[in-house]
């Protein structure tokens, strides 16, 4: 009896987890997907409206009745190449200089121990406590008088984005001091001086983080408003795609460049949501490096 | 023994005081909290207080019931005392601790504040006694190099460091007497003389003469500052380089040459040439900024007087921090007062700050669990779909959805339609609805990045844990309270306080959303436009970008924001380790 109630009640155990599991495994289905839908949602929205001809204001609807490239053709009539032009420019310089600056801070404070590091390091991150948009008042004149703002907003928006960008340098700091230190060592004894071991040793293993910083950074510029609405200064040629296509929106514009700010969103997500993806795998490590190391 | 006892006594009389204070603040605390919410929503204000009360009195009275107890076990100093507290009392001993903690941290604020201005004192003190004694026992090298940088080591064949510091001699005693000089004299005053409208009797018309800067006075008067500071430390470079040059000749070495410091600069000083680029940048583009804004938070610089071409500004001492923090109302008849206007957006950011950090924590952390759970497929296609959000710029995200919630927006119209409401709901209209929509859609922006970010400590917990936990019989909610819970807020304790200090700045998904709106008429009159939804970073923004461009009191407010961020960033640094340990040891 007792044995044959051994032999028995595992079996209806695991029968009754299995039962269990499945149960809750077809909910979190139904759970992940309504969010999907959710998620999707906006972005299919957008993606349907940018291609409705009948009309250019919001409605009620999503599919569009008439469909064509009306909206997208009418882009090409207004400032907004020229818009995507600059974001372009500006966020492909960013990426090359900022990725530069960032990983010379970043090893610097990893590799090397010299008096003022800690102090440094403190320091930054009381300035970070700052409001970066409050310096924007001054920065903006300071570029109005070098003749760096309104039609020449490109070089001076690269400049503010780049000059302070040493400050983020916590992320890749933590990539560089998880490689292992006796690396650096071993180079030493055997003669190479410390722009050898950056050059020869550390470059080479940083590719996860260095594309990290670069997809950053080139990121940034296509989303950043404030700087950019500061800079340019109500001057159409000087913006970048975000102050531009924000202007649509307004009360007096949204009527007649709704579906048009829809088509210009699509050209603006597409090439850098693919290039997102793309490396999405290097953001994931970047982004869990980074907030495990605070 | 006696002693032990007759210390708890005399410890527990002041530990009354204590908790009667750390008790009544509590209250506040929770007052505030539910007061902040519920008067956001509209419930009057009673009504929170009430809700606080059933909050707050069972508290209490547990605090005053088990408090000599506790209090002992916090004098005891050891933590394995608190395995012997009940589940109540161990809540509150973390909350007490936290209270407790807040004097002893002042106190060792003070003490810190002291001891950096004391090292400092004593530093000059030695800098400046070896600085005499390097003269006086130096030769007369060393001597001429107090007067003439880099004479001595000119003189001992270092040409190249020679030049370059008589090379920045030069170019600083140049810079003071063409410019240098008039900056500094101005500074004080900040201009004399304003725009001045002249008869100019060849074109016969009145033309504008323009004078004095004030804005490139402060600037320019700021950054001299930082060259004669400069100038100090590279003149003591100097001296201490003729100290050390003598005493490596009187040992016999010989000197570095020009080659050789030029190629240490990629090898033992190559960190140097790596921060030389980086940290310019920082001090022209984020350091002089900042020092200049909070020089303006002292000065009248707005609009009307922009310091060139309408009228000057000058220093107006702390009047603009008596403006910002007096609680008279405005002269427009029922117009806010600024005190309180400050108040309720500082309020609503914290509010906003907590449930926008809180929120995408924890729902963020549930999906990553929910898609990292064994037997779920298609686990790279969810992430894959949630990351959209990260991927699109946020502007136009954020911007499309704020309009498909507007009055005459998908939504509304869509449900109109459909005949399921009559009225469009007032997603930005009303006060309440804007902001929870707020938080709601922040938790669309947030969750991917939590999501990403757990997803990868999540795998970093040991699966025996679990097995372990499961054998004892633990179902999931006790396994996740019991480990993942604790081991995510460990891991991610500084990240948790960075977000939070992040979301009170966080200016995109504010912006972009409502702008704002709706607007707060009583506290609108104040500075510019108020509104519901406005965090203290957009109400700077408006204040500048505003009308009137009040910028002196938009650097108020920068600097306030200073002060809030880096209060909450200090305490919680101080007082979370305890907790955080704690729950490392459970």
């Amino acid at each position: 009896m007792s044995e044959k109630n051994m032999n028995v009640l595992p079996e209806k155990r695991h029968m009754g987890l299995k039962a269990s599991r499945t149960l809750a495994n077809t909910s979190i289905y139904i759970l992940l997907i309504v969010i999907s839908v959710i998620w999707l949602i906006p972005f299919v929205c957008i993606l349907l409206q940018s291609f409705r001809v009948e009309s250019t204001y919001q409605v009620g609807y999503v599919m569009p009745q008439q469909w064509g490239l009306d909206n997208y053709r009418n882009l090409f009539q207004t400032d907004f190449p020229r818009w995507y032009l600059n974001t372009f420019i500006t966020a492909l310089v960013t990426a090359v200089l900022q990725t530069v600056i960032v990983l010379c801070m970043s090893y610097t404070l990893s590799r090397f121990r010299f008096k003022m590091r800690k102090p440094l390091m403190r320091f930054m991150l009381i300035l970070g406590m700052f409001p970066g948009m409050l310096s924007m008042i001054i920065l903006y004149r300071v570029l109005s008088d070098l003749g760096l703002t309104q039609q020449n907003a490109v070089p001076g928006l690269i400049l503010v984005y780049i000059a302070s960008s040493g400050m983020g340098y916590y992320v890749s700091k933590g990539f560089f001091d998880t490689i292992p230190k006796s690396l650096d060592e071993a180079a030493r004894v055997d003669g190479a001086t410390r722009f050898q071991v950056l050059k020869k040793i550390i470059l080479p293993l940083s590719k996860p983080i260095v594309i990290y910083t670069i997809l950053t950074a080139f990121m940034g510029p296509w989303g950043d408003y404030v700087f950019a609405r500061y800079i340019s200064f109500g001057t159409s040629a000087g913006m970048n795609v975000a102050v531009g296509l924000y202007n649509w929106l307004n009360k007096d514009q949204i009527a007649s460049r709704y579906t048009m700010f829809c088509a210009g969103g699509v050209l603006v997500a597409v090439p850098v949501a693919v290039l997102f993806m793309c490396l999405q795998k290097y953001y994931v490590e970047g982004v869990t490096g980074g907030a495990v190391k605070g | 023994m006696t002693n032990d006892a007759n210390e708890t006594r005399q410890g527990g009389a002041g530990s009354r005081i204590l908790a009667v204070v750390g008790i009544l603040l509590l209250g506040c605390l929770i007052y505030l909290l539910v007061g902040g919410i519920f008067s956001g929503i509209g419930v009057p204000l009673w009504v929170s207080g009430i809700v606080a009360a059933v909050f707050f009195l069972p508290l209490a009275a547990g605090c005053v019931t088990c408090w000599d107890k506790l209090y002992a076990v916090y004098r005891s100093g050891n933590e394995k005392e608190t395995l012997r507290l009940s589940k109540w009392e161990k809540t509150i001993y973390s909350l007490m601790k936290i209270v407790l903690g807040i004097p002893t941290f002042f106190k060792n604020l003070g003490l810190a504040i002291g001891r950096a201005f004391k090292s400092a004192g004593l530093a000059i003190a030695r800098e400046a006694k070896d600085i005499v004694s390097t003269f006086i026992h130096g030769d007369w090298k060393t001597k001429v190099s107090y007067l003439v940088m880099g004479f001595g080591c000119l003189a001992r064949g270092q040409i190249l460091r020679g030049v370059l510091f008589l090379l920045f001699e030069a170019v600083f005693i140049g810079y003071m007497i063409l410019t240098g000089w008039y900056w500094l004299s101005m500074l004080p005053s900040l201009g004399l003389q304003g725009p001045t409208k002249e008869y100019n009797y060849v074109l016969d018309v009145e033309v504008t003469a323009y004078h004095d800067n004030s804005f490139k006075i402060l600037l320019y008067g700021v950054l001299t500052i930082f060259f004669i500071i400069a100038f100090i430390y590279t003149w003591r470079q100097n001296v201490k380089q003729n100290q050390i040059a003598e005493k490596i000749l009187a040992s016999g070495k010989k000197l570095r040459s020009g080659k050789e410091d030029l190629r240490s600069l990629v090898d033992d000083q190559f960190h140097k040439t790596l921060l030389a680029l980086p940290l310019t940048g920082i001090l022209i583009f984020t350091v002089l900024p900042i020092v200049f804004m909070i020089l303006v938070a002292f000065t009248n610089y707005d609009g009307t007087h922009n310091g060139y071409t309408n009228n000057l500004f000058t220093w107006v001492g702390l009047d603009n921090f008596n403006t910002m923090l007096s609680w008279t109302a405005g002269s427009g008849g029922n117009t806010q007062s600024y005190a309180a206007t400050f108040g309720e957006v500082l309020s609503w950011t914290l509010i906003w700050a907590f449930f926008a950090t809180f929120t995408n924590y924890f729902l963020g952390m549930f999906v990553a669990m929910a898609i990292n759970k064994k037997g779920i497929k298609f686990k790279k296609g969810w992430r894959t779909i949630l990351v959209l959000t990260i991927a699109i710029p946020q502007f136009i995200s954020l911007l499309y959805v704020s309009k498909m919630f507007a009055r005459n927006g998908l939504i509304n119209q869509f449900l109109i339609g459909m005949g399921w409401i009559q009225e469009a709901l007032p997603f930005w209209e009303d006060p309440t609805w804007a902001r929870i929509t707020v938080i709601l859609l922040n938790i669309w922006i947030g969750i991917p990045y939590l999501m990403l970010i757990t997803t990868g400590i999540l795998m970093n917990i040991p699966a025996d844990l679990y097995e372990s936990a499961r054998i004892d019989g633990a179902n999931a909610w006790q396994q996740y309270q019991k480990i993942t819970l604790p081991y995510m807020l460990f891991v991610t304790g500084p990240y948790l306080l960075t977000s939070f200090t992040g979301n009170m700045n966080n200016f995109n998904v504010i912006y972009l959303l409502t702008g704002g709106a709706p607007t707060n008429p009583a506290a609108s009159s104040a500075a510019g436009t108020v509104g519901y939804t406005d965090l203290l970073i957009t109400w700077l923004f408006k204040i500048t970008t505003g009308a009137e461009s009040q910028y002196y009191l938009a650097s108020v407010v920068g600097i306030l924001v200073f002060v809030v961020v880096a209060l909450i960033s200090l305490v919680v640094y101080n007082v979370l380790p305890s907790i955080k340990n704690e729950e490392d040891f459970q």
